[in-house]
């Protein structure tokens, strides 16, 4: 029941593409799947009426119907209307002109505020900017020492006096801002309902002192059909100028982020993925279509490897890999580098076909990665290098020396004698095409 | 209490005015036209109910359109109404009677980030010490930034004790000592606030069943009670959060927070029809006694905009 947005579309999809030739009733059937499958993912109501009916239009239309490959066609359809549902090109975090910059945080509670707040700092201070927190909540016990825990994890100053109003602070925050010459303000205000008559009174008078020259809404990944609701309520009181999608880590099906920005046409600029403080990203929303469609996020991935991977270690590899000889030793290598991309469940979501294969995902979790690990530190490098000396005291002192059980340590050495099969019928394959793939990943569809 | 259930549905209205207008003027005095699904089904989608269950509940109000034959489209708003309370039909006992059960009782809370599990235990701290229990309360959140602090502000709103550790401390250690002060201290009732943890995370979960066992070993029997904390915007996700939640650790019910913003919280429903839990307690606001007893008639008329009274 619980599959993803992606698995769904899938499903409606393979049955067009078993079909060779499109009947309109055959679009019309992936339509209502496509429909189902939307809701289900929490996209909102009249949201997926409309887009309903542009891809209806559209798919139906006698050129697809006719073309060579009416399946892709329709899901290319899809893809292009959920991309421009999400807007199209990424939207960025603006600077003032005049420093300091003020960067408001609005939202319902809860939503993941005041963590942001931290996150936001931590990014901008990365990117060379002197950021300034204010902490302006004043009513959740403990929010305001909440903040300041978190700014001195980073090291960024954190802005409270105590017994002053959320106006107050605004005001006070700038002046300490030049105090301390600092290029960014960014306020953390107190969670509300888009309903609550003084709270947002309140929001407004803090807009008028200190104007924003970033409101930003953040909403829950998790919100269901209000996402909207809200969104829209806080747009007609504050100059929001766009939305931070939190919690996106979760399974959530992303349903919310679609709406938002096809009603409200506010764009989401950042979304957060972790716990850790830099769990935050800049919002991709072409690459999002195609992951929720499950293209993956091949750029993404790639350029997080490009960023995070050791370039000559992995070369290295995969020169090893195309001569076939690849130990132990180097499978224990190649997994300290996947290692560096980040969660595992994450970097799966990003490898295309990947996306769909919930299941699996919560096998190789990264708990079972750890325990490899501990397993092949227990060899001796000669083990490693030639596996076929374990013998079955050696298996057990291996077993007792990483905490597991002679039937894992069994079982790593079983996969790993399948993937060297593997490896070597690869590489049968591919001889006399120039190049390798640089990572232990599934190639990568052409354009 | 009517007062509160008065209050939420003056929240309710505020929220939902588009909605609830368009249910008055789409079924309000007027003739059963079969046109009239599809405004139906648009009010139970946009109570975030989900495909399942509103294929389910409007089957069914099929069925009994068909046996009935209303007249008016008020008659099967009501026939609606009906199939929706009886899917949140409980028939377990209000586990807030402790009544003969061996003290000290053990309650646990758990839940996505940001749901209110830590204002929800302030909130039920004091509900139950107002009935004369003795209660501790135990702040097993070792994680986020200033947890500690926050439930220690709620303790003392509600006149309360709370076991506490370090930040970063083992959570299941904070949760083995304040069942093992509730025996020693002889008190009615232990309260355990957990860190918030996304359902999907696997080592977050073990940890959290980790938790829960540990208490069994200071007390048998506890926790006797394992509170889910569902935010009601919640959409759809809600179902696999309490799918998950369920796996690790054996729910008891569902507490639902935040009703006071939102006319919806209907993955509520679709959570109790279909993973069999009760809805036990909505949270309307943010002060102290802002928690009452969950009614499934007022909730299902919220939903369905019905402008009735039923208090
Ligand atoms: N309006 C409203 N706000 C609520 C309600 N319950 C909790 N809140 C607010 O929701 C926010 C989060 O509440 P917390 O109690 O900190 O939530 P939590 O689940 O303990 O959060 P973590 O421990 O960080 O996962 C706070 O701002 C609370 O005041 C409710 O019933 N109505
Ligand atoms: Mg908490």
């Amino acid at each position: 029941m619980f599959e993803s947005l992606a698995e769904k579309l899938d499903g409606a999809f393979r049955k067009l593409r078993r079909k060779g030739v499109l009947s309109e009733a055959d679009v019309r059937e992936a339509v209502r799947e496509v429909r189902l499958a939307l809701l289900e993912a929490d996209v909102n109501y009249k949201v997926v009426k409309d887009f309903l009916t542009r891809v209806e239009t559209r798919a139906v239309g006698q050129e697809i119907l006719s073309s060579l490959t009416p399946d892709q066609e329709v899901v290319r359809v899809v893809r292009d209307e959920l991309a421009t549902l999400m807007g199209g090109q990424p939207a960025r975090i603006s600077m003032a002109s005049n420093p300091p910059t003020v960067i408001y945080l609005v939202g319902l509670q809860g939503a993941g505020k005041t963590t942001t707040a931290a996150k936001l700092a931590l990014m901008l201070k990365r990117q060379g900017r002197q950021p300034l927190l204010v902490a302006a909540d004043i009513y959740r016990p403990a929010a305001v020492q909440q903040l300041s825990t978190l700014g001195a994890q980073i090291d960024v100053p954190v802005h409270y006096l105590q017994g002053q109003s959320p106006v107050a602070l605004a005001e006070s925050g700038m002046l300490r801002s030049r105090q301390l010459a600092r290029d960014v303000v960014i306020i953390d205000t107190a969670g509300r309902l888009h309903v609550d008559e003084t709270l947002m009174a309140e929001l407004e008078a803090m807009e008028k002192q200190v104007p924003g020259h970033e409101t930003l809404l953040a909403v829950d990944a998790m919100t269901g059909q209000d996402a909207v609701r809200v969104t829209e309520s806080f747009a007609a009181r504050l100059p929001l100028t766009g939305v931070i999608l939190t919690k996106i880590d979760g399974d959530a099906r992303g349903g919310a982020a679609l709406s938002i920005r096809a009603v409200t046409g506010l764009a989401i600029k950042l979304v957060t993925t972790g716990e850790k403080l830099d769990a935050i990203e800049a919002f991709q929303p072409d690459r999002t279509a195609q992951r929720i469609l499950g293209m993956g996020d091949v750029m993404s991935l790639i350029e997080k490897a490009e960023a995070t991977l050791d370039r000559d270690a992995t070369e290295n590899l995969a020169k090893r890999m195309e001569k076939g000889d690849f130990s132990l030793e180097e499978f224990r290598s190649m997994l300290q580098q996947v290692k560096r991309l980040g969660p595992l469940s994450k970097v799966m979501e990003m490898i295309p076909g990947m996306g769909g294969l919930g299941k699996l995902k919560n096998q190789v979790d990264d708990k079972s990665l750890v325990r490899v690990e501990a397993i092949l530190s227990s060899m001796t490098a000669a083990e490693r290098r030639r596996p076929q000396i374990l013998d079955g005291s050696r298996r057990l002192r291996i077993a007792r020396g990483s905490g597991t059980s002679v039937r894992e340590v069994n079982r790593l050495l079983k996969q790993f004698q399948e993937m060297q099969k593997m490896m070597r019928q690869m590489k049968g394959m591919r001889k006399g095409r120039k190049g390798m793939p640089k990572l232990p990943f599934p190639p990568m569809p052409e354009g | 209490m009517p007062g509160l259930w008065e209050r939420l549905r003056t929240g309710l209205t505020k929220t939902r005015q588009g909605l609830g207008d368009k249910i008055l003027s789409a079924f309000s005095g007027r003739q059963w036209d079969d046109d009239l699904w599809e405004s139906l089904e648009e009010i139970l989608y946009e109570a975030d109910l989900g495909v399942s269950t509103v294929e389910y509940l409007l089957s069914q109000a099929r069925v009994m359109v068909r046996q009935r034959r209303p007249k008016a489209a008020d008659e099967v708003v009501s026939m609606l109404h009906l199939i929706m309370v009886e899917a949140l039909a409980s028939s377990s006992p209000d586990p807030s009677q402790l009544g003969e059960l061996e003290r000290p009782v053990v309650w646990m809370l758990v839940g996505v980030n940001g749901t209110g599990k830590t204002t929800t235990v302030g909130k039920l701290a004091a509900m139950m010490q107002r009935r004369g229990h003795q209660v501790i309360l135990g702040a097993a959140d070792t994680f986020r930034a200033a947890a500690t602090e926050q439930l220690l502000v709620w303790s003392d709103r509600a006149h309360v004790p709370v076991i506490s550790q370090a930040i970063g401390a083992d959570s299941a250690a904070v949760a083995f000592d304040t069942v093992t002060a509730a025996v020693a201290r002889r008190a009615d009732l232990a309260i355990i606030d957990t860190a918030g943890r996304l359902h999907n995370k696997v080592q977050l979960m073990q940890e959290l069943a980790k938790i829960y066992r540990v208490m069994g070993k200071a007390h048998s029997g506890a926790p006797h009670e394992v509170w889910l904390v569902l935010d009601a915007t919640t959409g759809q996700n809600g179902l696999a959060q309490a799918a998950s939640f369920m796996e690790a650790v054996p729910v008891s019910g569902i507490i639902l927070t935040k009703l006071d913003g939102t006319a919806k919280g209907g993955v509520a429903l679709a959570i109790a029809r279909s993973l069999n839990v009760p809805i036990r307690y909505v949270g309307v606001g943010e002060a102290l006694d802002d928690l009452m007893p969950f009614d499934p008639e007022s909730y299902v008329s919220a939903i369905l905009g019905e402008n009735r009274t039923p208090f």
